[in-house]
């Protein structure tokens, strides 16, 4: 039983660290996406 | 192009869920380690995916390398021909044969050394250019992400099973540590490095830091390791109901990396397309500042 723990502590770490990697990926979408707006304005 | 996207998400959300059921429900217990060892159907794929981003990222930044001048784009591509078909003729002689370690087979080793070829003409053919560049990156970047969760995944398994999180010394562990490691630097390389040789700099790093992917995989095959010798071709057993999971979870992890990859890809496009943007903003500037400051420094007549 308590290797159980050890089971989804490996699953939802592996989601965490994509979550985490995937999350900077929206961010840093977004921020070019604004600069790049700011860019066509100028 | 951009309404795929959507429809290989959902695709692949569907075949993550599904392997994630195989692995928690329909998989075999082990006999000896109980349900623990299903942790091996998000760190074997994990592995398996990261070792493929990094072989990419490696076919890539050599193209880059050769694509230089013109004649070494043509000596490597000669070149690359060779290792193909002298690979495939090689693993099926039998002093070559003496020398694979017990249980791989030479299909297996002809298999792998054609990818090298194929792999090389495929990604010359639909990557021209730049673009070869922004492979290289978008492999190397989430190539380390799933690398990392070898790393973390790892000690979680070992903890339960070997009593220990680390094996210091243990070489299949620490040539992963050093690949991640040598792979960060390559990111970091190109995320803080402003040189007009960085590419170059970051592709002959990238042809370095694969040398090591070998050494990672075969390391369990040719020493004694704390980490389980091969149980895939490598003279060990599986049960094939395990297997099938274990190769559903792959092809799942796939896709996921897949959909990543096309995401970073086009982030890496926009990136360069915002800096072209700058670069021309500034010269545009600088252009407008010169032609204002030309009567200024014109002397009175």
């Amino acid at each position: 039983m308590n290797a159980i723990k050890f089971l989804f502590a490996a699953y939802i770490v592996t989601w965490l660290i994509h979550a985490a990697y995937l999350g900077s990926l929206v961010r840093r979408f977004s921020r070019l996406r604004q600069q790049l707006k700011e860019l066509g304005k100028k | 192009m951009k309404r795929l996207f959507p429809i290989l998400s959902v695709l692949t959300a569907a075949l993550l869920a599904y392997a994630l059921y195989l692995a928690l429900v329909v998989a075999p217990t082990d006999a000896l380690q109980g349900d623990v060892y299903r942790i091996i159907y998000y760190h074997v794929p994990s592995a398996w995916t990261a070792f493929l981003l990094f072989f990419i990222n490696f076919i890539a930044s050599v193209q880059y390398l050769a694509n230089a001048k013109p004649s070494s784009k043509t000596a490597a591509k000669w070149i690359v021909l060779a290792i193909g078909i002298l690979g495939v003729i090689a693993s099926f002689l039998p002093p070559v044969q003496r020398l694979l370690p017990a249980g791989m087979h030479p299909s297996a080793v002809a298999t792998t050394v054609l990818a090298i070829p194929a792999f090389y003409f495929l990604i010359g053919k639909y990557f021209p250019g730049e673009r070869l560049d922004v492979l290289a990156v978008t492999s190397a970047e989430v190539g380390v992400v799933f690398c990392t969760i070898v790393l973390v995944t790892g000690p979680i398994w070992a903890r339960p099973v070997w009593g220990i999180w680390w094996a210091p010394g243990d070489i299949r562990l620490t040539s992963t540590l050093v690949l991640w490691l040598i792979y960060v630097s390559y990111l970091v390389l190109r995320r803080f490095s402003s040189s007009a040789q960085t590419q170059m700099l970051a592709a002959a790093l990238a042809v370095f830091g694969a040398l090591d992917v070998p050494l990672v995989y075969f390391s369990i095959w040719f020493f004694r390791t704390q980490h389980p010798q091969p149980v895939i071709g490598g003279g060990g057993s599986m049960d094939p109901r395990m297997l099938h999971v274990l190769l559903i979870s792959w092809m799942a992890f796939l896709c996921f990396a897949f959909l990543v990859c096309w995401s970073r890809f086009r982030l890496e496009l926009l990136h360069r397309e915002v800096e072209e943007g700058h670069a021309m903003e500034s010269l545009a500037g600088g252009a407008v500042a010169a032609k204002g400051s030309l009567p200024l420094n014109r002397s009175p007549q």
